[in-house]
């Protein structure tokens, strides 16, 4: 016999088909708990429409750029008036000496195609084209010197005036106090869309060409930059990833545990939340003043995607290990105790058994590591390599490391800068292709996940 | 009261393993006190006792699979052979492969039930060629009473079996190795009664070739499998003896308590 048992009851006795009101009211703080989950959800899932719609709906025109052809007569007298070929007098000839070929061949449209103007100053007519047209026509002339005297038809550029009209962005009204482009020029414009002259169409360059400077926007491109990151993905993941792991390896398995290794346990937590500009000014003392400057190592200078990677993998390493150690914690131990108890060594139990159950873990975080690092922008700031670097191709591999160059992030960041709205849209653009990288990386790593994962 | 009946013991087995005045300590704790045992060939050795009393520590002490928790240490002395496991000179490695081990919960590596046997004798080296490694694992999985079961899908994940499939893989791996000694950490919690008696069965096969260490919670267990009977209470090893005698005429008031259930 127990006290319990002559004690009167807690609870007086009920139908269980009538609720009462305790159960009322946790039942419907249950309720509300999860209408909170699913409005914060809704929430969520709503400004990622917004976003997602705004940056296609300002980005997508980047994609596109307005052409103007215009054949054009490579008129031997002007380019090269020894008649010769000789390629070191046709270079003599500057971009300036093609502007009037490029004047006469555009009044020759507007003639042929029977436009009506106002405007027959040759200065005048070329504010239609991008000023980056002359420098094409010269880098074909040079390209193939046995065309000067043919009549060749280019594509060239609108101008960015152009080709904002025709994507909206311009008006008659804007252009009253642009002494870049008057209404005339837009009343020529829309005679030329007509004729088929003018025409808007998918711009490659944009994705694979070089930036260019502030008054030519409608040329600048994403492809130098998109390499400068591609060099710096390469230093991150070559050091990032086997330091990570070794270090992780080496904490997790066989470091004793004491003061020394927590400290450091919590110092590289702490490393991760150090905010990335933190690193970029590290980088600029050390890597570039220090290494390259004090120690005169060639290659450790301003701007070099060689750089950029090393501080990127400073800023990457934190990433990697905390998500390495989570993978080889998960490892179930009784995995190590099988290993070791058929009298496998540690580093065999590691490298045999727990290093391969861990490996889709360890994938993951490195990939998110390094998407991490593709989208950092402030600390490449730092060490120079600012968006407008990136203007020419690298010569070779091994240049592409040390030539200065820029990162996406950087390049999108100056295109925002920038005065000209044109430039805005391609800031816009800009972010597309970044995140159509980010989000393949993060593909590849599911991918990775689901191919390596193994269940016990 | 110890020496009286170590006097008892039957004298035509040698004895494996000797331990004498082992301490185990987590930290400031001490798991074992004081710990005399004479283990020997050929024979199944039980360790019976409530949770808690450290019969699997000092199990795990005996192939130094201890090591691996930093703040255990252990003094005293443990021999097998007359080689002391505990002296510098011996590598925990080499250890292991003589004193074989399986575990509570059945753990095969996530691989196939055949690399699951030929990992230990791979890394031990004892296989020359592809066709040493297969007679070796054959030889082990028919040790381990599984041969017949598994023949047909050796390439098959071992994690893919029964509970009982698994523990009696997990035991053919042990015996891959060729080892001298077997521990059991509790070997057959895990798994149903008709898994259980064939290990138990298995174990009885075992005996003829190995010294077995068998921690058990269940004292039928003991009973059925083990020649000799160890029991631990509070980190002190109470009465060790013929299973028969430990069973019938415990000699100390624990024990007796112990095995009709009043304490534990």
């Amino acid at each position: 016999m127990t006290d319990a048992s002559n004690a009167a009851p807690l609870r007086e006795k009920k139908s269980l088909l009538v609720v009462d009101a305790r159960t009322k009211k946790r039942n419907a703080a249950e309720a509300r708990f999860k209408m909170y989950g699913i409005i914060a959800i809704t929430l969520g899932l709503l400004f990622l429409a917004v976003l997602l719609t705004t940056i296609i709906s300002r980005g997508t025109g980047a994609f596109t750029q307005t052409f103007i052809s215009v054949p054009v007569e490579l008129r031997e007298d002007k380019l090269d008036k020894k008649g010769n070929r000789n390629l070191e007098d046709i270079k003599k000839v500057s971009t300036f000496g093609y502007n009037p070929l490029l004047g006469d061949a555009l009044s020759a449209v507007i003639a042929e195609g029977g436009f009506t103007t106002e405007i027959t100053k040759s200065k005048e007519l070329r504010k239609l084209l991008s000023s980056s047209a002359v420098g094409q026509m010269r880098a074909y002339v040079i390209e193939n010197t046995d065309q000067i005297g043919q009549t060749v038809t280019f594509d060239f550029f609108a101008s960015s005036r152009v080709d904002g009209y025709i994507k909206g962005r311009v008006t008659r009204e804007d252009l009253a106090r642009d002494k870049n482009l008057s209404a005339e020029h837009l009343d020529l414009v829309d005679q030329m869309i007509e004729a088929g002259v003018v025409r808007k169409k998918f711009n490659p360059s944009f994705i694979f060409g070089a930036d260019a400077s502030e008054s030519r926007p409608e040329q600048a491109g994403l492809g130098v930059s998109m390499l400068g990151s591609l060099f710096m993905m390469l230093v991150v993941l070559f050091l990032a990833l086997p330091i990570g792991v070794a270090a992780s390896i080496y904490l997790e398995e066989f470091a004793p545990k004491n003061r020394l290794t927590d400290l450091i346990e919590v110092n590289i937590s702490n490393l991760a939340a150090v905010p990335s500009i933190v690193f970029g000014i590290l980088g600029l003392a050390f890597f570039i003043q220090f290494c390259g400057g004090y120690l005169g190592i060639a290659a450790m200078k301003a701007s070099a995607p060689l750089v950029g990677g090393l501080v990127l993998t400073l800023m990457t390493l934190p990433t990697i290990i905390i998500s390495t150690r989570a993978a080889l914690k998960a490892v179930p131990p009784s995995i190590r105790d099988a290993a070791l108890g058929v009298g496998a060594s540690k580093m065999q139990t590691v490298f045999h058994h727990v290093l391969p159950l861990a490996a889709p873990g360890i994938l993951t975080g490195t990939i998110i590591g390094l998407a991490q690092a593709l989208g950092e922008t402030a600390p490449l700031l730092l060490i120079g390599m600012v968006g407008y670097i990136a203007s020419n191709y690298p010569d070779s591999v091994l240049s592409g490391f040390t030539d200065p160059n820029s990162a996406m992030p950087a390049q999108i960041f100056e295109w925002a800068k920038r005065a000209d709205p044109a430039f805005y849209e391609r800031a816009w653009g800009g972010i597309i292709i970044l995140l159509v990288f980010l989000m393949t990386m993060n593909i590849i790593a599911i991918l990775l996940r689901r191919r390596f994962e193994r269940r016990w | 009261m110890d020496d009286l009946r170590y006097m008892e013991m039957p004298v035509d087995q040698d004895t494996k393993i000797s331990a004498s005045n082992v301490q185990i300590y987590y930290g400031d704790n001490q798991a074992i006190k004081d710990v005399n045992v004479e283990i020997a060939d050929k024979t199944v050795t039980a360790f019976i006792g409530p949770s808690g009393c450290g019969k699997s520590t000092f199990l795990r002490c005996l192939n130094r699979m201890n090591d691996t928790i930093d703040i255990c240490r252990v003094e005293g002395t443990i021999k097998i052979d007359g080689d002391d496991i505990y002296d510098n000179a011996v590598d925990p490695v080499q250890l292991r492969a003589k004193v074989g081990m399986v575990f509570q919960k059945p753990n095969p590596f996530p691989k196939s039930i055949y690399d699951n046997v030929a990992y230990g004798p791979k890394v031990h080296g004892l296989a020359k060629s592809k066709a040493d490694l297969d007679v070796i694992v054959e030889k082990a999985l028919r040790r381990g009473a599984i041969w017949d079961e598994v023949k047909d899908r050796l390439h098959a994940p071992g994690t893919g079996l029964s509970g009982g499939q698994q523990q009696r893989l997990c035991i053919a791996r042990a015996v891959a190795t060729e080892p001298e000694v077997l521990l059991m950490d509790e070997p057959c919690s895990a798994l149903d009664p008709i898994a259980t008696a064939q290990v138990e069965e298995l174990i009885d096969e075992l005996r003829q070739s190995y010294s077995l260490v068998i921690v058990t919670h269940s004292m039928q267990q003991a009973a059925r499998v083990s020649q000799r009977t160890a029991f631990f209470h509070l980190g002190n090893l109470v009465e060790f003896g013929d299973t028969s005698q430990i069973f019938t005429n415990p000699q100390d008031s624990r024990t007796e308590s112990y095995i009709t259930g009043r304490i534990g």
